[in-house]
């Protein structure tokens, strides 16, 4: 199908054509094979819920934006002005946290002090947010369906519209590179949190990312074969049970007064910061596994 | 607390990031309720979510500071920002992840099942479902 | 030795306890297969019941409250929880809801969820639990903050376990409505964080009363209230965000739908008095004319609420449109915001949450009897099939409707007696309490006629014996129910002197 160069800005506009694709329309074509009549249908419905809904709904949605803009503008207008060191925000909490925060926790970064040591309990629960979500996540994509009789699972079919990298040349050869980059940037953020910008959750993204170019360019399965399903349980397992015990340990011997076996140690060197350091290490597994999971769920439904 | 109207413009214009996190926080919320394309609604989620973060984060900016990250020994708290509000929202975006990552999957299997992202036509199509 | 312990103070400790054993819980049943799930679950939540107990009992005998500082940095800097005497007694409570609901909904759970899910519906269970514990002892509104999204990633879960297409779609609808609730109530705490600069409860009220007198933020505070208010009203499913409710209480598995509607929205509702009582003060909240609102609203739930019940075609629609009018009896009594109609209010999320559990449990088991129609038609006669069910669901309707003996009775009679204080709303009180329990007998005990006319089937009876995990756990949800009913004395000192602690501090 030859379309003008109009017709195919104003599909692309729409998200409907990709000009660094051969084929046109992959997706579609893929679709119209598989669901004419069932698509058909739908579509139709779907034209007719726009018409249903068209101008009206829309300026009534509009006008609610508007109004509630407007409301929460009116309130915000009162609220301190913008970086100015006298707001209410700036206080003695923030003091404490600046002035003694090395002394209290070993570490230089302010931020990793505060959610590790002063504000845990918030990133434990924190921790346990993503734990759910691959609870859930895992509940909605894991294909159990699809398997033999004789309980081996059966190599799904590549969705449509989904692109091969390991077909590509210039992106295999690029990430042969990259990967061991990327995961030695992720492992230098992930072990300096507490001294520098960066910590668990942001080195456990990077790691994770290496995790999905890897499975991307060299096809799930060799990933899988590395990181099983096994293997990401067990990871799960053992950084979650110990944050949530060594956080337990310092609850328990903070409120009740008892000394404390964790030291800081010095501010600054590598090995200090007391719980922080492990624990930064813990959240960056778990972000890891969890990203790592997220992908492979959507890509195919299952992690081996 | 302001005397007159150009008196108003005159702080929202030196509180314009607030200002730009609640039009995002409104166009947001506008779009999760009311758009019927599911894919837009967690599009509307997360610029949602997006508002509320700048408006968190710009609470800890305090002009001419530092990154709360002790450079130099100095410890003194006037020569670093909030460290708090950065804090909170590091939470805040691994929630919003989260949240994220299960609509995109609940989205997902409602396609797989109704070949549709129009929230109106899933219904329409459940319904009929129930009659058979 | 038992006296130590009181005296020690050792008894604080155990809130902690119970968070963290939910957590390890949680995480070692992501390893386990289904049965070995569901064994850690049934422990963990007993021993919760134990430990909440004591928190509760400790709590009675030395007659105040504690804090209990999470690390080792005290308030205004680490986090902090705290537990008086409401607190430990609806952690206990809903606990005790929780246990219930998933033993007598054991046999639906089995059937619903594929086999190798099972054990993530109860990892779910968990965390539903410990997020119901943290909004219960929270002493710190992010705190908050990061449990409702547990809790609402949790619930969304056992709302879609269930292997079908429908839960999908009432799944989505439900996130959307929690989603909105939840960014609303992070804006209006970030808000709140601008002016105040704090996070802990106590520096947060002695903030917001000092900037509210000075009258410097009153719009923002003022925004703030109502985005809070509204954020946790939407998600316990306040008219007129309760279209979600039919949905997802009419989809999920009993068991879920008893948790989701018997603890979930009560735990958001009991954030939000805390907040209410806590953050923002009840004079700060009683003079931005916030409760009216949730008087109207509620007062338009009630009504609304039954309306549509009465107009739904199948029981569990039924009963989840009664759960909204339910909600706007809760809303209205803190819309009216005196220390009486409190106590009503907490009578009244007792009442619901040990109810409502009972109602979708055995509507699901007479459902299950009838072959599966939940239509009116297919339901005759099935209180005859299954006489436990029956008179489970009996003595559920007779609590909601507010007979006597039951605990729905008490919390209207004090929703009403608190009532006449309020010269110029005690009329609309009174007029719409008689016309939504009017509305009430209507529908239930159409339901209650129909599950008992139509034919015996003796063939198809089942016998107490095939069900017995589901009767124990009913029936001693009703034995709570007519135990409190009968005496409401103990309970209505605690939930004063409860209340009085939370003005207190």
């Amino acid at each position: 199908m030859r379309r003008s160069f109009q017709q195919k800005l104003s599909a692309w506009y729409r998200g409907k054509y990709d000009f660094t694709l051969k084929t046109a329309d992959p997706l579609q074509a893929r679709w119209k094979h598989e669901y004419t009549g069932k698509e058909h249908k739908i579509r139709e419905m779907e034209r007719r819920e726009l018409a249903f809904s068209g101008v009206l709904y829309n300026i009534l949605c509009v006008l609610f934006c508007l109004i509630f803009i407007g409301v929460l503008l009116i309130a915000v207008a009162f609220l301190p002005a913008h970086g100015s060191p006298d707001n209410p925000a700036v206080n003695e909490v923030m003091e404490r946290y600046v002035e003694e925060g090395m002394d209290e926790t070993g570490a230089v970064n302010t931020v990793a002090g505060m959610i590790l040591d002063y504000r845990a309990f918030d990133t434990l629960g924190e921790s346990f947010v993503l734990f759910t979500a691959v609870c859930a996540v895992t509940i909605l994509m894991k294909n159990t369906k699809k398997r033999a009789p004789d309980g081996t699972p059966v190599p799904m079919a590549v969705k449509p519209g989904i692109v091969e990298y390991s077909k590509d040349n210039i992106v295999k050869t690029v990430s042969r590179f990259l990967i061991p980059f990327i995961f030695v940037f992720g492992v230098y953020v992930l072990l300096n949190g507490h001294l520098s910008p960066g910590g668990g959750f942001s080195g456990g993204a990077i790691l994770g990312g290496a995790l999905i170019l890897y499975a991307m360019v060299y096809g799930e399965d060799r990933a899988a074969a590395v990181f099983s399903e096994r293997l990401i349980k067990t990871v799960v397992l053992s950084s979650l049970s110990f944050y949530a015990l060594a956080k337990s340990y310092s609850f328990f011997t903070g409120a009740n007064h008892l000394p404390s076996i964790i030291s800081t140690g010095t501010p600054g060197r590598i090995l200090s910061a007391g719980l922080i350091l492990p624990l930064n290490v813990a959240v960056g597994f778990v972000v890891c596994c969890t990203m790592y999971s997220f992908y492979m769920y959507f890509r195919r439904g299952r992690i081996q | 607390m302001f005397t007159s109207l150009t008196d108003l413009w005159a702080h929202m214009a030196e509180n314009y990031i607030v200002v730009v996190s609640i039009i995002l926080f409104g166009v947001g919320f506008t779009t999760l309720l009311f758009s019927r394309n599911l894919l837009k609604k967690v599009v509307g989620l997360n610029i949602m979510d997006t508002g509320v973060y700048l408006l968190l984060v710009s609470m800890g900016f305090i002009d001419g500071r530092h990154a709360p990250i002790i450079a130099d020994g100095i410890t003194d708290a006037a020569n670093y920002i909030n460290p708090i509000p950065s804090g909170l929202v590091l939470t805040g975006i691994v929630v919003s992840v989260s949240v994220t990552a299960i609509m995109l999957s609940l989205v997902v299997r409602l396609y797989e099942k109704y070949h549709s992202l129009n929230l109106d036509v899933i219904y329409e199509l459940r319904n009929k479902e129930d009659h058979t | 030795m038992l006296r130590d312990l009181f005296a020690s103070g050792f008894i604080h400790n155990f809130p902690l306890f119970a968070i963290i054993l939910c957590l390890l819980c949680a995480v070692v049943s992501f390893v386990l297969q289904a049965r070995g799930a569901r064994r850690i679950t049934y422990m963990l939540l007993s021993a919760c019941m134990a430990l909440n107990g004591s928190v509760l009992l400790h709590n009675l005998i030395t007659g105040a409250s504690f804090t209990y500082s999470m690390g080792h940095f005290p308030a205004p800097w680490g986090n902090e929880i705290a537990a008086g005497l409401l607190e430990p007694f609806f952690a206990l409570l809903f606990g005790v809801v929780m246990l219930c609901s998933i033993t007598a909904g054991k046999n639906r759970i089995a059937t619903d969820v594929r086999l190798d899910k099972q054990h993530f519906y109860y990892i779910l269970v968990d965390l539903a639990q410990v997020a119901m514990f943290a909004l219960c002892y929270t002493n710190d509104i992010f705190t908050g903050y990061v449990f409702i999204e547990i809790c609402t990633l949790a619930s969304c879960g056992l709302l879609m376990i269930r292997d079908a297409g429908k839960p999908l779609v009432a799944a989505t609808r439900y996130m959307i409505f929690n989603l909105i609730g939840s960014g609303m109530f992070l804006m209006g705490i970030t808000m709140l964080y601008g002016v105040t600069g704090h996070l802990l409860f106590p520096q947060l009220q002695q903030a917001v009363a000092a900037s509210w007198s000075s009258g410097a933020y009153h719009g923002v505070m003022i925004v703030s209230i109502g985005l809070t208010v509204s954020g946790l009203a939407i998600k316990s499913g306040l008219f007129p965000f309760h279209f979600w409710m039919p949905d997802t209480y009419g989809t999920a598995t009993p068991a879920s739908s008893g948790i989701l509607s018997g603890v979930i929205s009560k735990g958001y509702i009991f954030l939000l008095i805390k907040i209410i009582y806590r953050v923002y003060g009840h004079s700060v909240f009683m003079e931005t004319g916030m409760q009216n609102i949730l008087f109207l609203f509620g007062i338009a739930g009630m009504i609304v609420g039954s309306i549509s019940a009465i107009r739904a075609g199948t029981i569990t629609k039924m009963t989840a449109f009664s759960s909204a009018a339910q909600i706007g009896y809760i809303f209205m009594g803190i819309g009216m915001g005196t220390k009486e109609a409190m106590v009503a209010v907490f009578f009244h999320i007792c009442a619901h949450a040990i109810t409502k559990p009972v109602l979708f449990l055995s509507g699901g088991a007479l459902i299950d009897a009838s072959g599966g129609g939940r239509d009116f038609t297919s339901l005759r006669g099935a209180a005859h099939r299954n006489p436990a069910a029956g008179l489970a669901f009996l003595c559920g309707s007779l609590s909601m409707i507010g007979f006597p003996i039951f605990t729905g009775f008490i919390s209207k009679l004090y929703f009403a007696l608190s009532a006449f204080a309020f010269p110029h709303k005690s009329m609309v009180v009174l007029l719409t309490l008689a016309v939504s329990t009017i509305l009430n007998v209507i529908y239930f005990m159409y339901v209650s006629v129909i599950l008992y006319t139509g034919r015996p089937d003796p063939e198809r009876r089942i016998g107490i014996g095939r069900q017995k995990a589901f009767f124990a756990a009913v029936f001693l949800l009703i034995l709570v129910n007519v135990a409190i009913g009968l005496h409401s004395q103990p309970l209505t000192f605690l939930f004063e002197s409860g209340l009085q602690l939370f003005l207190q501090s």
